[in-house]
């Protein structure tokens, strides 16, 4: 036990969690942590607005695979997260945003909970169903405990953001504080192991197939599965398919793989789930925007589902044999039992099946002779320049779609990308997190114009951080997604899309003390995105697009994956 | 249970930790997750750090599923089971306030409450108020035979339940 105040104690509590960074901006509530954290020696990274901050702890997240921690004021300060902290839940992302409050009871004064003060905002209640766990603490003697709760919450079982919120008068108080090492929560109690019955099932099943398939979703990076779901697919001689999320789980410059399935996903994989026999779903909660419709999804074919989070079992889909535990466990224990039941078969007529569609199949993206810079290949270009190791991160639209589609990612963490809350505005500031968690590796955000100048602000924080980054800014001065289903869906009657005139981003960046650079071919591309990551300062490169450009395949909203068009 | 074609009642019993904004959060996913709650009580158990919710919900074999499986999910929501309809004790509160100035009308109401095993509980020179306990269904029974006297106030408790015999929905100390 030893006597100190709440914001002592939180930061001390912060460093039993060996927590480096937090990303945020200070207010009036969160007064006594700030001065506690000024010499903890936990790097803090002032963020332009709540909404980066949260993005930012996301990417870091995403990148380390360690918990990535957001701070912001009571009142305007937590409800700015609020986005932020929605896009970690869809994603499963162990983002922990701490949130100064009013104080819980003042002596003569209104400054306190309920009473409506001064930058009050209910955010247990705001963030409630966008959170895996929040609490408010009541007491600064709960602050020890309380911040070793969201570590342990959000870091296992299915990731996911946990808010704790601080009154500000717990954070002055001082108490007895008491530091324990063990956790016990008699309501959370994550299984990890699978059931031995539920693996033979789904090895019989897998051996039996003929034309057997992975899909791999976030939880196989989450995981950390990717090396034994490579063995198993290789034994198996199964193409691999990935979700948006899934990306990078499963390098896709092996033989085996073929790329996302879903609306925007690639003709092999798209077509080849539906010859599948039996597909292994690892770590998928079946998005709508991965099955297309779900009755051509699903039929004729036998569906083994893995996933760490019992509630996805059945929320969407029915599945054959469904598997309650870690992505990782489940996949070495099927290798192992599979092992000594079937041999690797290299020649079956399945894989060669494989072969010829992939090759058939192949997303052709040429620079085909004409003036406009075609995204497509550009992002092919991106990836011969970049390492194997770098991040790359999106925003969201059509820019994020083509990078999914042409951006190919090798290695788990090195694609990031807000998949299921498809928030515009994520990419740069996550861009900015991923490099803090890894300084040594290129971090380039993939952008579109609309997306960017929802969170460009950042790029102040990521100047006087010294945090630099590229971003790639395909620039066709629209809201390009939309546009897309407008022209498609609604006779190109374009309503409210045409962003008109955007500004200067070459001036925007120099404007902020980061570099710009405009270019209009593809020699110019290539050495700007070279010169970018060799850089010390963040630089932002416009590329203008043709804003008639479209994002093809795709398997138009409502409809089976079969129902692709191609352009 | 009662049948509905593929829709039923079920009984949902959920030991929950007995602390602030936990209705709160158990009620935000019902919304969240479009699950209807038909009824709801919460109360202490005997361990005073745990409550008791027994929510009623409609639904088929999926959607009830579905709400175990996302209650479970709740890190206060500590045991969750649904209640075997062939053995559980169901019991339902309510207090009625009734029109009875006139005295035949006041004798009528005493009989029924007498063979509904309710108890009178509060008269004024207007009105009754009774106190009857039993299955949701002999309540709304109840209320029924009380209309043609008018109800002037109705105040439900909502299904409370426990399983028969030594089986229990208890978390172990």
């Amino acid at each position: 036990m030893t006597k100190m105040s709440g914001a002592q104690a939180f930061i001390e509590a912060l460093k039993r969690q060996n927590a480096k960074v937090i990303f945020g901006i200070i207010g009036g509530a969160t007064l006594p942590i700030y001065d506690v954290l000024l010499d903890s020696g936990i790097r803090h990274i002032l963020s332009r607005h709540e909404q980066c901050a949260a993005h930012a702890a996301d990417g870091y997240a995403r990148a380390s695979g360690k918990p990535g921690l957001c701070m912001a004021t009571s009142g305007p300060g937590a409800t700015n997260l609020v986005t932020g902290i929605a896009n970690a839940y869809m994603d499963s992302s162990p983002v922990i945003a701490f949130t100064g409050q009013v104080s819980t009871h003042t002596p003569n004064s209104s400054y306190m909970i309920g009473r409506d003060a001064f930058q009050e905002a209910d955010i247990i209640g705001i963030s409630t169903p966008i959170t895996k766990y929040n609490a408010q603490v009541k007491e600064a003697a709960e602050i020890p405990h309380t911040i070793k709760m969201a570590f342990y919450i959000a870091t296992t079982g299915r990731p996911g953001p946990v808010l704790i919120d601080l009154p500000k008068n717990t954070q002055t108080d001082i108490a007895e504080m008491e530091f324990s090492d063990g956790i016990e929560i008699r309501g959370y109690k994550p299984k990890y192991n699978p059931h031995p019955l539920q693996v033979k099932k789904a090895t019989e099943l897998l051996a039996e197939a003929q034309k057997p398939m992975i899909l791999a979703g976030g939880g196989v990076t989450t995981s950390n599965a990717s090396p034994e779901l490579l063995e198993l697919a290789e034994l198996l001689m199964a193409p691999v398919a990935t979700t948006l999320m899934g990306k990078g789980g499963f390098p896709e410059d092996h033989p085996l793989s073929i790329g996302n399935i879903g609306m925007h996903g690639t003709r092999a994989a798209n077509q080849l789930i539906l010859e599948a026999d039996v597909l292994l779903a690892v770590g998928t909660r079946f998005s709508d925007r991965s099955t297309g419709k779900l009755d051509t999804f699903c039929s004729d074919r036998k569906i083994i589902q893995i996933d760490i989070d019992s509630a996805e079992i059945g929320k969407n889909l029915c599945v054959e044999v469904p598997i309650v535990a870690d992505a990782k466990r489940t996949i070495s224990a099927i290798h192992e039992l599979l092992m000594k039941q079937v041999k690797k078969r290299k020649d079956s007529v399945w894989a060669i099946r494989v072969k010829e569609v992939k090759e058939q199949l192949l997303n052709n993206a040429s620079n085909n002779g004409g003036n406009d810079l075609k995204p497509q290949f550009l992002l092919k270009e991106l990836r011969k320049i970049l390492s194997g190791d770098a991040i790359v991160t999106t925003e969201v639209g059509q820019n994020q779609m083509w990078a999914a589609l042409y951006y190919k990612a090798f290695k788990p963490r090195t694609f990031i990308t807000s998949g299921g809350l498809g928030t515009m505005g994520f990419g740069f500031p996550a861009s900015l997190g991923a490099k803090v968690a890894c300084p040594d590796r290129p971090v380039v955000d993939i952008a579109g114009d609309g997306s960017f100048i929802m969170t460009e602000q950042d790029l102040a924080s990521s100047v006087e951080e010294q945090i630099p980054v590229t971003v790639i800014v395909l620039n066709n001065s629209m809201l390009g997604m939309v546009a897309q289903w407008q022209r498609l869906f609604y006779n190109r009657r374009y309503s409210a899309v045409k962003l008109g005139r955007v500004p200067d981003f070459v001036k925007l960046a120099e404007a902020y003390g980061a570099q710009g650079i405009r270019i209009g071919s593809i020699g110019e591309f290539s050495k700007a995105v070279k010169k970018a990551i060799k850089s010390d300062v963040t630089t932002v490169i416009d590329v203008p697009i043709s804003p008639e450009e479209n994002v093809f395949p795709m398997v138009p909203p409502g409809k089976g994956l079969d129902e692709i068009a191609i352009g | 249970m009662i049948d509905m074609g593929d829709e039923k009642i079920h009984i949902v019993s959920a030991i929950v930790e007995n602390k602030p904004g936990v209705l709160y959060s158990v009620a935000n996913m019902f919304r969240r997750r479009g699950f209807n709650i038909d009824s709801i009580s919460v109360g202490p158990t005997e361990q005073e750090d745990l409550a008791r919710m027994t929510v009623t919900v409609k639904g088929d074999e999926k959607t009830i599923d579905q709400v175990v499986k996302q209650l479970n999910k709740l890190i206060d929501v500590v045991k969750v089971s649904i209640l075997d309809p062939a053995s559980v004790v169901t019991r339902e509160m309510a207090l009625i306030k009734v029109h009875s100035s006139e005295t035949k009308a006041r004798s009528d109401i005493m009989n029924y409450v007498e063979v509904f095993r309710g108890r009178v509980v509060d008269i004024s020179p207007e009105t009754l108020m009774v106190e009857i306990t039993g299955s949701s269904d002999k309540i709304s029974a109840f209320i029924d035979l009380m209309k043609p006297f008018g109800i002037k106030e109705i105040a439900r408790s909502g299904i409370t339940a426990l399983s028969r015999g030594s089986k229990s929905v208890k978390v172990e100390e």
